[in-house]
Parts: C-alpha cells; structure tokens; sequence
C-alpha cells in the first residue's frame, strides 16, 4: 500500500514537474518512495524538487524504525552535502574594489576541483578518529574555534557512527580529501544582506543589511562515495534476501532494524561526520583568509549555522498525536526545525532552526527560519536550492556563454571556477528561479524568510 | 563513436555499444571517463588490473565502473581505454591511462555509477550497456 505524497509547489513550478520526460521523473520517483515498506504518510516533496537516481531530489521520506526500510537513493553518494554559513563583521564597502584580490585569495587558499588534494593528510588512525568526532576532530587539529559546534546540525558530531563500518579503501581515498570542496555545484561566496524580511530572527542569528556573509556547499566527499558505492551492491543482496518489492532498482535498501540495515546506517553517520569535519577545515581556511586580508580576529568570524541536505537521521516527531521515533530521508531537503526544539541551538531556539538555501552562480541564497508548520506537515524539512531544470548538457547548448559572462559582469558578481568548462552547467538559467521556490516555502508556511543574500564572489568547485 | 551520453536532468547518462559484452562494458567507461576528462589527451602510459564480480550482468556492469572510478581516486590516474574478459558472474579488466598532473585538464568528477536507468541489453546482435553516473 502506498501512502500519500504531499507536493508543495506554485503553478509555475507545477507545469515544470509535468514537462518533465515521461518516464522518468521526479513525481515517478516520489510514487515509488511512497510504496516503500514501513514509510509513514506523507511523502513530500519540496518546491526545488527535480529527477533524481531512485530518490527525487527535494525529497522527504520517513519511516518506522520497526517496519521501515534504510534507502541508499535517500541518502545518496555525497553523503551529509550540506551548506555552512558565517557572519563576518565587514560591510559590503570594506571590500573597496578588492573583491577581485579576494576572490582569488579563496580561490587558491581553499582546495577545490577534481582530483585536487587538502591540506591534511591522515593517518588511518586519524580518519578513524574523524569518522567519530567530526567537526571536533578538525577543531582538536587547530581548525576552527570551538565555539562553531553549537552552531552545526548535531553540534558537528552525530553518534553511533562506527568506523569498522566503512571499508579500507573508503578510508584511503580520504587520507588527502579532507578540507576540499569537490566539484560540480560546490561553491563558496561571499554574499551581502540585501534584505531583511524578519527583523526579529534577523536579529537572533546575528544578521543586518549590507552585512557580509561566507557561504559554501560541499559534502564528505572520497570517503562518502566509496561507502555510497561498497553499500550499493550490499543492499542490493538485503532486497533480495528480505524479498523487499523495490519498484525502482536505485532504491536498494534493508530493514532498519537488520544488521546489513544498521551496518549501513552506523556507516553512513561516519561519512555524516566525514562531511561535518570537512566542512570545519573549510570553514578555517576561508575564515582565515578573509582575517588576514581584512586585518581581523577569526573569532570576529561567527558560524552562522550549518545545515545537512542528503541524511538518514532518527528523529522525534509527533504522528497523529503521539510522540514517535523515525527514521527521516532527506535527500536535497534542508532539515527545518520549528521554535522549541531542543536540536537547536540555545540563541535559536525561540525562533526556529536557520534554514540555508544556496541560490545558484548569479541569484540570491537565503535564509529561511523553520516553522511548527514544518514540523506538523513536513517532518521539519524544507527545500535546499532551486532545483534544476536543464540536464548539464542542454545548459551547455542554450546558455551562451559570453552572454553568461556578460549578465554576470553586469550585476558585479566574480566568479573564478576550478572547472572552466563546467561553467555553463550551473548557470542560473539551468536551474528554477530561486525566488519562486522560496515564495512556496514562505507562503505555505514551512519555513519563513528572514534575509536575502547576493552573491559578490563566487568560487566554484 | 561507440559511446554515448544520454540526457539525466542533475546527472549524466552513459552507454556504451558492442559486438560483445565486454566491448560494450569498454565502450560505457570511456563514456564515465569522458565526463572528467578529454580521454583523447589522455597517454597510456599506466595500466592497472582487477577484477571484480556480482549476482547478475547489471551489477556487474555497475561494480565495474565503480571501481575504476574507485582505482582512478586512489591510484589518480585518468583512464582512456578498457580491456575487459567476463567469465559468468566475473570479469576481468585492464584499464590503461595517464597520471594525473598539473597538465592534465580535468572536468567534472563523477561520484559513482548508479543502479538508476540501469540497463544491459542484446538487440540486433549487438549488446548495450548503460546507466546513470552521479555528478
């Protein structure tokens, strides 16, 4: 039997999901989730939803921890991708015609592309350590200020992650990958307030106009791949041992409560704190970087907050009235806690959890704040970006890229990517228009807007 | 050209086309490796060898290219071309290519081959391998 999906979109954003190929596409993929064992009502599916493998992306799924399943396309290759955001005390007019200098700067002070190696190198004792500790494993190497675990989905370190859990080849394609953005759609900005939408929360997460903000989208890289791919054909061995109906090959999975179930689940927490400890290197370096140009403390640099987008997470929330624990998929979908929970930091709490949507090359990202109605509706889930809406090759035929370079030039964006042939890929025309996405998200009432961030520099992975 | 892309909305589809199997599995990841590199840039100047197995054609064709792209992380090297020899559920293969280095000029990484859009099939005497690869 399949339960209910819940698909939050405007009319535009509507006729985009019928358009798409007929036989794969993103409201296939959430009818088929939707008929996966032990999933509770609904299935949702965010404004920013699009074709994904198995799984759409802007998705959401839960499941009974007794009866329900762990899914592989839930979750996905780059485990916990998710976005960082800090708060520096510079105005946009510090910059003064540095922008460019600056840019380069991340550009060269943070690893990126593929193939490109980090900074530290790891014994595999250390990335045993890592898988554990997370984001505080990077900050007891001197990356970072303790400070910024409060500020981190799951204070940077999720437990039950168990390193005998991930395979040794997993581990060795790590050894040189911590502290590196990746490529594709991974990003750093830096971003100006340009507006304020709630004052109040404004005001909680530290936040006011012309401020400027850095910004960057990236996940647990080798490591999360390889355990994406060693697990791949291990569920695929628990579908056919436990007879799961599947109605989608990339929907492998096993029982939450089977050990291939909780063996992949204990591993897919260490890529969790793989992608966490990834992210505080990363938040190091670019904080560095912007202290020593603009003569400043790093500690003047604040974690904002950071968000997880591809997770399997047990969570509480309440179905039909009673208090229950589940396993939530989120898979492109931004956890988006309402005010009270105690998942948020202390200085949030009464506002809601920060919710980070990452716009694309030359539009706006935002920060939204999570709503009760997002936990009553949506298990405290909100989308992630825009969503795309050109496949990477039909970008590179209709997007031009002089006139790409030309609309970017002309609303003072710099852009400086690792991968100048995969430019085109992300332009902003590829992708939904961002503010449509968020306008579903504020007027149902999921998650709320509080500023809209421009991007003035940005480094593509 | 034997290989292919064919159209994914956020990732990238690959096929590869053959008189044999095997040809077909060598076509496909020259289409995996085309996606991160220029494969005609790419010298053969290193080989690597492996073999791997699985429960039916489909898997095995996946577990193939996952591990190239797994040897290709940790050894970094780009691969250009592909000898492979499948036996039942086994298959054997040599993947041939160059070092990364400062010179080599990369594009977009390729995270895994997935199970999505998966599909080898035999028409008109001729064999098809394809699948979706998470970019």
């Amino acid at each position: 039997m399949a339960v209910p999906a819940r698909i939050y979109a405007s009319r535009k954003i509507k006729s985009l999901l019928n358009s798409e190929n007929s036989e794969w596409n993103s409201l296939q993929q959430l009818k088929n989730i939707a008929k996966l064992p032990g999933v509770e009502k609904p299935v949702i599916a965010n404004p920013d939803i699009h074709v994904g493998y198995g799984f759409p992306i802007g998705g959401v799924a839960a499941f009974d921890l007794e009866k329900g399943v762990i899914v592989m396309g839930g979750i996905g290759f780059d485990i916990n991708c998710g976005v960082r955001t800090m708060a520096t005390p510079l105005k946009k007019s510090d910059f003064n015609g540095r922008e460019k200098e600056i840019a380069k700067l991340l550009y060269d002070n943070i690893p990126a592309g593929l193939g490109v190696g980090g900074k530290i190198k790891l014994s595999l004792n250390e990335i045993d350590n890592l898988l554990v500790e997370g984001a505080e494993f990077a900050i007891k190497k001197g990356y970072g200020i303790k400070q910024d675990l409060e500020f981190i989905e799951e204070n940077g370190k999720i437990s039950g992650a168990d390193p005998k859990a991930v395979s040794q080849r997993a581990k060795q394609r790590q050894f040189s990958q911590t502290g590196t953005l990746g490529s594709g759609n991974h990003y750093i900005e830096l971003q100006v307030v340009d507006k304020i939408f709630d004052k109040k929360a404004a005001q909680a997460y530290g936040i006011k106009e012309n401020q400027v903000l850095i910004s960057f989208h990236c996940g647990s890289r080798a490591l999360g791949h390889q355990i994406g791919m060693d697990y791949t054909k291990d569920l695929a061995k628990a579908v056919r041992k436990y007879k799961i109906k599947i109605p989608d090959k990339e929907l492998v999975c096993a029982p939450i409560n089977s050990p291939e179930g909780k063996k992949y689940f204990s591993a897919v927490k260490a890529g969790i704190n793989c992608a966490f400890a990834n992210r505080q290197v990363i938040a190091h370096l670019a904080r560095k970087t912007l202290a020593q140009a603009f003569n400043l403390k790093p500690e003047k640099i604040k974690t904002l907050y950071e968000v997880a987008h591809n997770t399997a997470k047990i969570e509480e929330h309440t179905i039909n009235g009673k208090t229950k624990k589940i396993l939530v998929h989120r898979k492109g979908s931004t956890r988006a806690f309402g005010p009270g929970r105690t998942e948020i930091p202390e200085k949030y709490r009464e506002i809601g959890q920060p919710v980070l949507i990452g716009g694309t090359m030359g539009t706006a990202s935002y920060i939204l704040k999570g709503t009760q109605k997002a936990m009553d509706e949506t298990f405290g889930s909100a989308c992630h970006g825009a969503g795309r809406i050109l496949s990477r090759n039909a970008a590179k035929r209709k997007i031009n890229s002089q006139s790409l370079t030309a609309e970017l030039k002309s609303k003072n964006i710099i852009v400086l990517s690792h991968d100048k042939k995969g430019l085109l890929e992300e332009a902003p025309q590829a992708y939904k228009d961002v503010e449509e996405v968020i306008k579903v998200m504020h007027e149902t009432g999921i998650a709320k807007k509080v500023a809209r961030l421009i991007p003035f520099v940005v480094v593509k992975g | 050209m034997a290989y292919k892309h064919f159209e994914h909305l956020a990732d990238i589809g690959i096929q590869g086309t053959g008189s044999t199997l095997s040809t077909a599995f060598e076509e496909a990841a020259k289409a995996m490796f085309e996606i991160m590199v220029d494969i005609s840039k790419v010298k053969l100047k290193n080989q690597v060898s492996f073999s791997v197995s699985a429960e039916n054609t489909e898997e095995l064709f996946v577990e193939f290219l996952n591990e190239l792209l797994s040897l290709s992380s940790l050894k970094r090297i780009m691969f250009s071309k592909f000898k492979v020899r499948i036996e039942k559920s086994k298959l054997h293969a040599t993947a041939y290519g160059e070092k990364i280095s400062k010179k080599t000029e990369l594009k977009t990484e390729v995270k895994a081959a997935t199970y999505s859009q998966l599909s080898v099939i035999k028409k008109a005497n001729k064999f098809i391998a394809r699948t979706i690869v998470d970019v």
